[in-house]
């Protein structure tokens, strides 16, 4: 089984982002970046299911300029065996290759390709649009998996998967056949450290880099406008014991 | 021109999260709203869907391979209706079902995807939450069609009317993909009212110390009518399942009142709650960032004031 897994640079999910001055993106000079860390569960996912016999090879994939280099050789230090790079110098964020557009480059290589599975994080945190997964699903006519917390490799019968999916208010399973893409969620697994002899090791693995094709036309985009701090809370007050929160609660804010 | 609503339910009733997402399309201007009912042995829930205000007609489609929800058999059927009518947005609510589904149509119709829409400005300019609530993106979409989905807690329910009923049409159903197949849901039973819609939550984080201590969490939560929730912390810590977690990686919630107890506040779990109309935090540590958004804040040791708390009320 070939496994493609496609990840994202985005800014460290500790950093509190900043607005820039034009109010026109989020600034990301001089921020540390690092692998969006619902595609780590993905990585770290088919590097497993690589290490118990059940896939042959793991390819990892970004979308982003050279300093996305970074976070392929990151996954590579994992345990990904090759790294695809698409070079273009918008960024991927809804002021320029949204969604839509990942989802057809990515449609492309996995026609090259040809993996039997896509894992990739549910959603990236930068936009959270949790668009991309289901879209390249649709473009290529596979099945799809949303939320993913489980993945089984069935041996024998129609289906080669069953997926354990977090929907509101409990767990659905799903068998789905492959060639299939899953998106996957946190509690997948605790993705690895790179240990530093697979950091040195990872440093003479294949990268490739290709140009992005502007695939922009003809699909219908959105533009953004502009992007804004969200409203502040009014401020609140400290409370000397229970008897006065419960006033408030009761009588200020007539909330209980 | 009209509207499609793909309509939450569970085939026997509507989902909340409908209605939110009905009222979201009456902001869109003079559009018709269409809604669509697909499942297995639902008619009722058309039905029943003719009655909510500012519906003009509910779409029924009826399948064994609807029952379940798939996005990979509810696709083709959304694509066949839009080819029979202009509609000028397709809304699904910001939910696991709408989520799921959406993308895959629009993928499919060449549209970029609006997701969490959490402001209507005009039919064409949306606002969108981004960096997990930390940042508003407000973007405009030129597109024939528009695909959205809704962050439902912010906005009302539609109420329900015997008054002009909409008008109920059969739909054909579209032959099965068959490239999923469905086979189990375990659905957590609870007396207690669902996270993401309650009024009151109370919260709780790692502080709590263990799963027997975060039992007087539910203590209070059930004097109070409320639900509970917990920081990712305390889901990882064992302390109680995964489904209860508020924030970036868990549920997005907007209760009337919000009570945080013995976690910190980090960015990764206040990004849930920021919408919550009373925000109280009980905290030993004054500069905890959930004091700084609190609107009510007791420093004390919530050992302390968890029994004091729930004997008062």
């Amino acid at each position: 089984m070939k496994i493609l897994v496609p990840i994202k640079r985005v800014i460290d999910h500790t950093v509190k982002v900043r607005i820039n001055s034009e109010n026109s993106a989020i600034d990301t000079n001089n921020v540390k970046m690092a692998i969006n860390p619902f595609d780590a569960n993905a990585l770290e996912e088919a590097v497993r299911l690589k290490e118990s016999g059940k896939a042959s090879e793991v390819i990892t994939i970004t979308i982003g300029t050279e300093k996305a280099q970074e976070q392929l050789r990151t996954a590579l230090a994992m345990g990904a065996d090759r790294a695809i790079l698409i070079k273009s110098a918008l960024p991927v964020d809804l002021g320029g290759i949204q969604s839509l557009d990942v989802a057809k480059t990515f449609y492309r290589i996995a026609n090259r390709e040809n993996p039997d599975l896509i894992l990739m994080g549910k959603q990236s945190i930068d936009s959270d649009a949790g668009q991309t997964p289901q879209m390249l699903a649709a473009l290529l006519g596979w099945p799809q998996s949303t939320y993913t917390s489980s993945i089984t490799i069935l041996e024998d019968g129609d289906e080669q998967l069953e997926v354990a999916r977090e929907v509101d208010g409990g767990v659905e399973t799903l068998r789905l056949k492959i060639p299939a893409v899953i998106s996957v969620d946190l509690q997948l697994n605790k993705p690895r450290y790179a240990r530093l002899p697979d950091i040195m090791k990872a440093k003479n693995k294949p990268l490739e880099m290709l140009e992005f094709v502007d695939l922009l036309q003809g699909s219908s985009h959105i533009k953004l406008l502009k992007v804004s701090e969200p409203p502040p809370r009014a401020p609140g007050v400290t409370l000397p014991d229970v008897d006065t929160l419960i006033d408030k609660l009761r009588h200020e804010a007539k909330v209980i | 021109m009209p509207v499609l609503i793909l309509a939450q339910h569970n085939n026997k009733a509507i989902h909340p999260a409908t209605l939110s997402t009905i009222t979201a399309a009456t902001r869109l201007g003079n559009n018709e709203i269409h809604v669509l009912i697909a499942g297995y042995k639902c008619e009722n829930v058309a039905r029943s869907a003719c009655l909510i205000t500012g519906v003009d007609k509910v779409l029924h489609a009826e399948a064994p391979h609807y029952e379940h929800f798939l996005a990979e058999e509810i696709t083709p059927l959304v694509i066949g209706l839009t080819e029979d009518e202009n509609y000028t947005h397709i809304i699904a609510p910001a939910t696991s079902f709408g989520k799921n589904i959406l993308p895959r149509i629009a993928a499919l119709l060449d549209i970029q995807q609006i997701s969490n829409v959490s402001e209507i400005i005009d039919e064409n300019t949306f606002v969108q939450p981004v960096y997990t609530g930390n940042a508003l993106a407000t973007v405009q979409s030129e597109s024939k069609v528009k695909a959205l989905t809704i962050r439902t807690t912010l906005f009302d329910k539609a109420p329900l009317s015997v008054e002009n009923p909409a008008s109920l049409e059969h739909v054909n159903h579209t032959p099965a993909v068959n490239i999923s197949r469905f086979i189990q849901r375990e659905i957590i039973e609870t007396e207690r009212p669902n996270l993401t819609t309650a009024k009151i939550v109370v919260a709780g984080g790692r502080a709590l110390g263990s799963k027997e201590n975060f039992k007087m969490l539910e203590t209070l939560a059930d004097k109070l009518g409320g639900a509970i929730g917990a920081t990712r912390a305390a889901v990882d810590a064992g302390y109680i399942p995964n489904d209860a977690q508020i924030g970036q990686t868990g549920k997005i919630i907007a209760p009337d009142l919000y009570i945080g107890i013995g976690l910190s506040g980090a960015v990764q779990h206040t990004s849930g709650l920021r919408d919550s109309k009373v925000i109280v935090a009980i905290n030993t540590d004054e500069k905890a960032p959930i004091c700084e958004m609190a609107d009510y804040t007791l420093n004390a040791d919530l050992f302390e004031v968890l029994p004091e708390l729930i004997e008062k009320l």
